[in-house]
């Protein structure tokens, strides 16, 4: 299963070619806005495409402050695009701040586009700069269009009657107009869907209209193109059918709501607003589905706790979370584990310890996951690799947890909380259905009995006549699930909920083995490292590498298959944005002489950065550790 | 509720599971199980969906006893618990059994939440006032000045009113009542049972080991009617044998006062007569002070409001759309064969 790039890639035949393009402003500057048009005009184009928002973690800090500043990066071409690229072509930066937060991720000779309007004294005090960059040569290398987009804006719509503090709201349309002539594309889509978004004859739909074809004739005019990188959009075709953007937020409510659907149950998703997994509930609260809904919580613990009521009582009880909430849910996870009800928890990964960096993705909560409970307490762990993975797994991890009545835990991060691409809308009733039965009578019913081959216990719901019982978190008996002290009772309960999820390994038993299938180097990725990885992996590839990319999606229980894999390789990576935590599990017994590639910055792993870690150790055997 | 009523009726202990009850000899906790499994007689329960949750501690076993569902969940959260069964299917009665640190102490916060919504459920708070099953330690609702393992010289801290704490919280139900009697409490749990949003029940349960006569002054047999005042709806609020004592405002309105009317035959006309829907009422009949005041018992306070679980499966009931509709909304763009 590989994210839906891939299936734009294998269609391709033409010659690579990709764009990375990254505004920068003020929160308030409509970046993320600008940002998503230029996003969509590639993906009708039929690209693929990735994108990367980066926000601060306040929400409106003052302007022209580095630290207010919020991004926006697409990249779209041709080729395989799985990340939102290491650096940018184009950066649009608003103002000092922006050039200054961003400067460093604009490629040697690279297009920077400024907004001129607050390089002045003030402005560039506030972004902490000595002198203004535009007139000291800290820009050169680079090619500049700097121009007053600010005045130029409010000039083109002061005849719909928009002052100043209005008109400039509209620069970001300028430079979109602008952005736009150098990709060879017209402004009428984006005309289209300003009439859509404020009404046709609004006047803040024309005005928006004229900045942008102020912008775009601006361009034309002063034929900035001519030396610079006026690119002709390539035609690609990806697999036929209808296509939007989706974001791995998104996808995991569709593919939440589509399991619960095909589950045939009521679904209740219990949680506690915390960034970044907020987005879930949010989608979810707006789109009134049939049989669903979502409860806001008075705290992290009680939304676990109401999930788990939900299921208690025969719905789908989902919570969604990041860090320092899965923290205090934990309590709770352990009681569902010990009562053996589906629960599905999602985990939307944030750099931490503690507080740490609210809007930033990290890898690090993966012990926790596995580990994090008192007790010997297993569950599953599910890692989807890319937004449209989120919508397979989701919905796979619901089948799970009913099939086997155990709590799920998903491991998602910000940036696939964030991130976008494009996804083939699927055709929901050609998957796998998996139908609830909740049984009304059972002859000498016990409610610990399980099933031979699952393992798993019945699932009763409260209502159902004859069938009362009692259950808890006190150690049960294996049979009745009344209290029981005795020892070997609870040797043989940690050995059932032990073996029980063991088993669930038979659920992922093919395991995806991308490029080489034997030969120089095995990569191990999970979760969002799947982008960069795979480009490394495509690049090397051409270079006559044999490297195997492996995208684990169930990180528990590990699959004892992998060993099978690793031995066919001289080399294995483990790469993860954390300090080595899949390294330690799989060192133990499937790769005990694995090398282990990590990050912890907050950001996604650079193409180059992975591409050099990985020929060192084809080289000469080991990474190079500076 | 006729469809929640069993066909035949069940004797109280009918009601009761195989378990045996492992509280120690003499608890308080085998007075109020004996009421609950009398209650659900009474109204004749539908065994199957009645679904008693709890938390932590000595009362919260209770569900093992009853032959309900039962879910004796983790430590302070059985509100939160109760909320998620409740959305789920509205049509279970659910009774929460929680105790002073199980509701006023670590789930605090569920406490005063559960309330505020008022999901259709009732809460019964067995108060002893201790610690019990983790041997003795003072509680949130320990008396200044309680010796215990942890307070060897007397706790420092002002105990907690649960009936107050619920009344400020939004509770449309708040009702007292003691294990020594419960012949008063059975009528109560009725009450409480037919009320539609949370009805909040403290008991006042003696700890015969590490609380024993906590509430003796106004247990025992011979002070119990001179220090207890049963609350009914619409009746003068007297007290004492021969109906001898009552309860007027004061002259500023501020709290309640007694009346001897051996002594003042003349007030008898400024007797309140109880109204349980005057929260301002209840509350100064809860916060009385049990050294000077008789302790109220009976329901205090009764409100209507909708119960989240109405809000929430109306909203529910209200979701037509198709996820398979949703995921096509917005930006599409279509590649032809």
């Amino acid at each position: 299963m590989d994210g839906n790039s891939s299936k734009i890639t294998s269609q391709n035949t033409k010659k690579n070619w990709s764009s990375t393009v990254r505004f920068a402003g003020d929160s308030g500057d409509g970046m993320q806005l600008t940002g998503g048009r230029l996003t969509f005009e590639a993906a009708v184009s039929g690209m693929g495409l990735a994108t990367f928002p980066d926000y601060p973690a306040e929400i409106r800090a003052p302007a022209g402050t580095t630290f207010g500043i919020s991004s926006f990066q697409v990249r779209f071409g041709n080729g395989l695009i799985a990340s939102s690229g290491d650096h940018a072509d184009i950066l649009v930066a608003m103002n000092p701040a922006a050039l200054k937060v961003n400067i460093n991720e604009v490629i040697p000779g690279g297009l920077i586009i400024i907004d001129t309007n607050s390089f002045n004294d003030r402005g560039i005090r506030k972004a902490g700069y000595d002198s203004n960059p535009l007139n000291d040569n800290s820009l050169s290398g680079l090619q500049v269009i700097s121009a007053d987009i600010s005045n130029l804006t409010i000039e083109a719509v002061k005849e719909f009657g928009l002052g100043q503090k209005d008109g400039i709201r509209c620069r970001n349309m300028w430079t979109l107009g602008l952005i736009l002539w150098l990709f060879s594309k017209n402004t009428k889509e984006t005309e289209n869907w300003l009439e859509k978004k404020f009404g046709k004859d609004n006047f803040l739909t024309k005005a928006n209209i004229s900045a942008l074809k102020a912008g775009n004739v601006y361009a034309e005019n002063t034929e900035i193109s001519k030396d610079i990188l006026r690119k002709v959009v390539p035609k690609v075709s990806p697999l036929p059918g209808k296509w939007r953007a989706i974001t791995g937020s998104e996808a995991i409510a569709f593919g939440l709501a589509t399991g619960a659907k095909h589950a045939d149950l009521k679904m209740t998703l219990c949680s506690y607003p915390i960034t970044p997994a907020s987005p879930i509930m949010h989608y979810l609260a707006n789109y009134e589905l049939k049989n669903i809904g979502i409860y806001q919580a008075e705290d992290e613990i009680a939304a676990c706790c109401a999930a788990i009521g939900v299921s208690y009582a025969g719905g789908l009880g989902v919570t969604s979370s990041s860090g320092p909430g899965i923290s205090l849910k934990t309590e709770a996870i352990g009681l569902a584990v010990s009562i053996e009800l589906p629960l599905i928890i999602i985990n939307s990964q944030r750099a931490g310890p503690s507080t740490g960096l609210p809007t930033r993705a990290e890898q690090a909560d993966l012990m926790q996951a596995i580990y994090g409970r008192h007790g010997e307490a297993p569950l599953v762990v599910l890692a989807p690799k890319s937004p449209s993975d989120c919508f397979n797994l989701s919905h796979q991890a619901v089948k799970i947890a009913i099939k086997y009545m155990t709590p799920v835990m998903i491991l998602s991060d910000a940036y696939l909380s964030y991130a976008s691409e494009p996804w083939l809308i699927p055709n929901i009733d050609e998957m796998e259905k998996f139908p609830t039965k909740f049984p009304d009578s059972i002859k000498n019913f016990q409610p610990f009995e399980r099933n031979t081959s699952t393992l798993a216990r019945n699932w009763i719901k409260p209502g159902t006549k004859g069938l009362e019982h009692r259950i808890g978190g006190l150690e049960k008996d294996s049979i009745s699930g009344n209290i029981n002290y005795d020892a070997t009772n609870h040797s043989k309960m940690t050995k059932l909920r032990k073996e029980k999820i063991q088993n669930i390994e038979n659920e992922f038993s093919n395991i995806d083995l991308n490029g080489s299938q034997e030969g120089d180097i095995l990569v191990i990725g999970w979760g969002s490292t799947n982008g960069p990885i795979s480009e490394v992996r495509e690049l090397l590839l051409t270079e006559g590498v044999k490297i195997g990319h492996i995208q684990l999606n169930c990180l528990w229980p590990l699959s004892l298959k992998l060993k099978n894999i690793v031995n066919k390789f001289e080399y294995t990576i483990i790469v993860e944005m954390n300090n080595g935590q899949l390294y330690n599990l799989l060192r133990v017994k499937i790769a005990p002489k694995a090398k282990s590639v990590t990050q912890i910055s907050g950001k996604p792993f650079r193409i180059s950065y992975l591409k050099e870690k990985f020929k060192n150790i084809i080289d000469n055997g080991k990474l190079n550790e500076n | 509720m006729k469809t929640n009523q069993e066909e035949k009726q069940l004797k109280p202990n009918d009601y009761a599971s195989d378990q045996e009850v492992r509280w120690c000899p003499g608890c308080g906790d085998y007075a109020v199980l004996n009421a609950v499994k009398r209650t659900l007689a009474e109204i004749k329960a539908n065994k199957s969906k009645t679904v008693f949750v709890s938390g932590i501690g000595c009362s919260s076993r209770l569900p093992y006893y009853m032959s309900t569902y039962g879910f004796h969940t983790i430590h302070g959260r059985a509100p939160a618990f109760a909320t998620g069964i409740k959305l789920t299917n509205p049509e279970l009665d659910v009774w929460v059994i929680t105790g002073d640190g199980d509701s006023l102490s670590i789930g605090g916060n569920h406490f005063i939440h559960v309330f505020r919504r008022n999901l259709n459920c009732q809460i019964l708070l067995f108060n002893n006032e201790i610690y019990g099953l983790t041997k003795g330690q003072a509680s949130p609702a320990s008396r200044a000045g309680t010796i215990s393992p942890s307070t060897p010289k007397g706790s420092l801290e002002s105990p907690l009113s649960a009936c107050e704490l619920a009344i400020s919280a939004g509770s449309t139900f708040v009702a007292r009542g003691v294990d020594t009697s419960i012949k008063q409490l059975i009528p109560t749990l009725i009450e409480a049972q037919k009320h539609k949003g949370t009805s909040l029940v403290e008991i006042y349960q003696n700890c015969i080991v590490y609380n024993d006569d906590v509430f003796s002054s106004f247990t025992e047999k011979s002070s119990a009617p001179n220090r207890q005042i049963h609350l009914e709806h619409g009746k003068p609020m007297l007290f004492g044998t021969d109906n001898s004592k009552g309860l007027k405002l004061s002259s500023d309105n501020s709290k309640l006062e007694l009346v001897d009317l051996n002594i003042n035959k003349k007030e008898e006309n400024k007797i309140l007569i109880h109204d349980k829907n005057n929260k301002t009422i209840a509350y100064l009949l809860a916060q009385m002070n049990e050294n000077t005041m008789p302790i109220a018992l009976g329901v205090l306070y009764n409100i209507n409001k909708p119960t989240l679980d109405t809000y929430y499966t109306d909203r529910i009931n209200e979701h037509k759309n198709e996820i398979s509709d949703i995921m096509e909304k917005g930006q599409t763009w279509t590649i032809q064969e």
